[in-house]
């Protein structure tokens, strides 16, 4: 089988200056390999970050709370007028989600959706003599279980003995130590509204995250709605899906309809995931830095092709050859050498993973998510993209020679060759 | 016809040239340096246009066609010798005396190879089929350049100083080969030369002065 002519002569011009050649796909190789281990090893990290707050918390949480306050009835009553009023002290109403149960069956009727009721306060454990602020969630656990990983991260006891025992409580490790509390022991809490009951750590909560485990404390919803006087209220519904995607959208259908602040869990960490953006536009920058750089390299090869075949273009023009002929030739020694970078380079990036994924920390012990090595993505896309990205620049860096070559008049070079 | 290099300033390199070769005939383009020989072989091909007048191939005004249609022309009906041979360095003989096939792309694969072969073979060069342009004589490198021209069975030949780098000897195996190509094939040769001995062998001779034609005959 032969191959076309202009590729024929393309690969005649690439094999006679080799060592340019493979210089020029070992740049592109390169940025392609740097762009995949670097985006592994990255993006990794950022999942795994990801992971940990889409597991240890709701993806959904509702709370009895209004983005926009509802207008007085001043301006509801002169919508136009020219009103002023000051001063104006909120509605002593009883907070919490109105007829939380309805919405809750509603919630859940909802494909790939489960929800649980929360009521959450702030209280003070009290210990002897000493007092450590707490924020404390009433929870059913049957359904609890159903929508946090509280269950996984409980280092002692268990979810039943919430029920099993009266005025059971569990408390984050952190908070335990601080109290200098154990489990079984029986410690006063006391809330806000002055109600102060005995209640009895049952377990204990590790999650690694310590806003978490120094920080919360869970008890029974019945057993907090009496300990906040504020019976049969739930003020948090919290809400976990199937598939996490759908958080943002789905939260923005519940408030439209609900009314009530819905926030999904990108917009509670909306400030760690635009760090992400920030990082990843770095990296982007640095390997499309690298990519440049290559491109300028397969520039040169083609750029000096084009200078020393002066002689080879005017005779295939004056046999014949067109315009078009002439650049699809280098067009494609820039295709070629984008397509071999591209390949090599995902096998650079391919070797960079696994070089990574060999890498530990000495002396560190388990760094993250109990490992001490690097936490890699193994994604496909990164290398379609990253080839296609090389493709694209060798493409771009050919055209501009390919053009020149195309152009030249035959004419002249015959009259300077003689 | 005429050919005016814009300037600035503008020169006028033929002027006012009128030349018609009938088919199988030998001309022998001649002239001083400068004269405008080359100049005028650049129009006959179609490599250059005329800023006045016209260029008619097999009877057609060339000077209403298209680039591309031009390209096709000289691809399909016209050969070109120069002084360099402009032989492709990375292909052998026999792949650089069928690129002219490969891209007008008449023949079928063997009978390209069958016709590329049969060309060398009729200018001696059948034992330089697979050898590349650098391991060639500088005679053998012009006729594989002449094999090359023929390539697709052109009706009209036209040659730039062929014989320019070459030693008289192998000057005259070319002048023979043009001959042989008029005579037995009924080709058009039209060759520009400043050598008065190989001059004498074509059959009518173009004199060019400062770009007129001064005597034709």
């Amino acid at each position: 089988m032969r191959l076309p002519l202009f590729l024929d002569i393309a690969l005649g011009h690439l094999r006679r200056r080799k060592r340019q050649t493979v210089v020029s796909i070992l740049g592109v190789a390169l940025g392609v390999g740097f762009f995949v281990g670097i985006n592994a090893l990255m993006r990794g990290f950022q999942q795994y970050f990801i992971t940990q707050i889409i597991d240890v918390a709701p993806h959904i949480v509702i709370r009895d709370e209004f983005r926009t306050p509802s207008p007085q009835p001043a301006f509801l009553a002169f919508p136009r007028a020219a009103v002023t009023v000051s001063g104006v002290k909120p509605k002593d109403e009883p907070r919490g989600i109105r007829n939380a149960r309805a919405k809750l069956a509603e919630l859940e009727a909802l494909p790939g959706v489960a929800a649980a009721p929360t009521l959450q306060g702030q209280v003070i454990l009290r210990y002897g003599t000493r007092d450590v602020p707490v924020s404390l969630y009433g929870i059913e656990p049957e359904r609890e279980r159903r929508v946090t990983n509280i269950e996984r991260d409980l280092a002692a006891g268990r979810l039943e003995d919430l029920r099993s025992t009266a005025n059971a409580l569990i408390v984050g490790v952190g908070v335990a130590e601080k109290l200098g509390g154990a489990l079984g022991d029986t410690i006063s809490v006391v809330s806000p509204r002055g109600v102060t009951l005995s209640m009895k750590i049952v377990g204990l909560i590790r999650t690694g995250i310590s806003s978490i485990d120094n920080g919360q404390a869970y008890a029974l919803l019945k057993t907090v709605q009496v300990l906040q006087n504020r019976s049969n209220v739930v003020n948090q519904i919290r809400i976990r899906l199937d598939d996490v995607a759908q958080a943002e959208p789905l939260a923005r259908r519940i408030e439209a309809r609900m009314r009530y602040r819905t926030e999904s869990w990108e917009e509670t960490n909306r400030n760690v995931l635009s760090l992400f953006v920030i990082q990843n536009s770095i990296m982007y920058s640095v390997v499309g830095a690298i990519l440049l750089v290559a491109a300028f390299g397969i520039y040169n090869i083609i750029s000096t092709v084009v200078y020393e075949k002066t002689r080879d273009i005017a005779i295939l023009k004056s046999l014949g050859f067109g315009e078009r002929d002439i650049q699809a030739i280098f067009l494609a020694e820039g295709v070629i050498v984008g397509l071999l970078g591209g390949l090599v380079g995902a096998l650079v990036g391919q070797g960079l993973i696994e070089l990574l994924a060999q890498v530990r920390f000495a002396n560190s012990g388990p760094v993250i998510g109990g490992r001490n090595g690097f936490i890699l993505a193994r994604e496909t896309w990164p290398y379609v993209a990253g080839a296609a990205f090389a493709l694209l620049a060798s493409v771009m860096a050919a055209l501009i020679p390919a053009r020149r070559a195309a152009r030249l008049n035959p004419v002249d070079i015959i009259r300077g060759a003689a | 016809m005429s050919r005016t290099l814009p300037g600035p300033p503008p020169v006028t390199i033929i002027q006012d040239a009128s030349l018609a070769v009938a088919a199988g005939e030998f001309v022998a383009v001649t002239g001083p340096s400068g004269s405008g020989k080359s100049s005028l072989l650049y129009l006959l091909g179609l490599l250059d246009r005329p800023s006045s007048g016209t260029v008619l191939v097999d009877g057609r005004d060339t000077g209403r066609l298209g680039r591309s249609e031009l390209d096709r022309l000289r691809l399909a009906r016209l050969g070109f010798v120069f002084q360099f041979h402009f032989l492709l360095p990375e292909f052998t003989t026999l792949d650089n005396v069928l690129i002219p096939m490969r891209k007008l792309g008449r023949l079928d694969a063997p009978a390209m190879r069958a016709r590329a072969q049969a060309l060398l073979e009729r200018l001696n060069l059948a034992e330089a089929a697979r050898k590349y342009p650098e391991q060639l004589s500088g005679g053998m490198r012009q006729r594989v350049a002449i094999a090359r021209a023929l390539a697709n069975d052109p009706a009209l030949l036209l040659a730039d100083e062929p014989t320019g780098n070459l030693d008289t000897a192998n000057a005259r195996i070319v002048f023979d080969i043009f001959e042989r190509l008029t005579t037995e094939e009924g080709r058009t040769v039209i060759v520009v030369t400043h050598d008065p001995d190989l001059a004498a062998r074509t059959r009518r001779r173009v004199q060019l002065v400062d770009g007129r034609i001064v005597s034709d005959g």
